[in-house]
């Protein structure tokens, strides 16, 4: 198994981790209140501002410790080069991550027209947002490990 | 527009080259060794770029480097 399989199948793992516990300890703190009350819109806009930030930081630190300990395991170094495959590799994830945020926002948007609370379409969009980032790693995975 | 296979020699013009390794290969053309392995193995077709420096590597003409099959 190649360095980018390793990093894509740890980036699944660290992403579904990272984001249920963020989400664990946030629902803790989910107001009392009427489900179109301000406090809840409040709840939703800090939760995904919050996130970001706390992603990104968990994002760096799995990938330096991973990188760490994948040089213990198996002494092979960080590849220093992105070539023109990897770059493709990237880009098909990306934009097949793209079309599942797009179908996840849609289904969002579909959940306030049937008339379900509001909290039902923000955490169908933390889905998709989840979502779409573990089919760009997976994606990444099954093309790092066919060839292309 | 009908779909053409690309083949190619790297791995033969490698073995001319007293078994050049497919990382010393990839260091000269710039890529990976795991794209010289897609490369060779049919997987990936590179950029007309790599192609060029894949062929000045071993300095023969892209054709002797890849051909179309059929």
């Amino acid at each position: 198994m190649s360095y980018h399989e390793r990093r894509a199948i740890v980036s699944v793992l660290s992403n579904v981790l990272a984001t249920g516990l963020y989400t664990a300890f946030m629902m803790q703190r989910y107001p009392q209140a009427d489900a179109y009350a301000p406090e809840i819109f409040h709840f939703w806009g800090a939760f995904f501002l919050i996130l970001i930030p706390v992603s990104i930081v968990a994002r760096v630190v799995v990938h330096i410790i991973f990188s760490i300990l994948n040089t213990i395991a198996t002494h092979e170094m960080e590849p220093a080069l992105t070539d023109e495959r990897d770059k493709l590799i990237e880009l098909k994830a990306a934009r097949i991550a793209l079309y599942v945020f797009a179908i996840g926002t849609m289904l969002a948007m579909g959940t306030l027209v049937v008339g379900m609370p509001p909290a039902a379409m923000f955490a169908v969009l933390i889905c998709a947002g989840v979502g779409s980032d573990m089919v760009s790693e997976i994606v990444q995975f099954v093309l790092y490990r066919r060839g292309f | 527009m009908d779909k053409i296979t690309i083949g190619n020699n790297v791995r033969r013009l490698r073995f001319d080259r007293n078994e050049m390794t497919q990382q010393d290969l990839a260091e000269q053309v710039g890529v990976t060794r795991q794209t010289i392995v897609a490369i060779e193995k049919g997987k990936y077709y590179p950029s007309l770029e790599v192609a060029f420096r894949i062929a000045l590597v071993f300095s023969v003409p892209l054709e002797e480097v890849f051909y179309v099959e059929g």
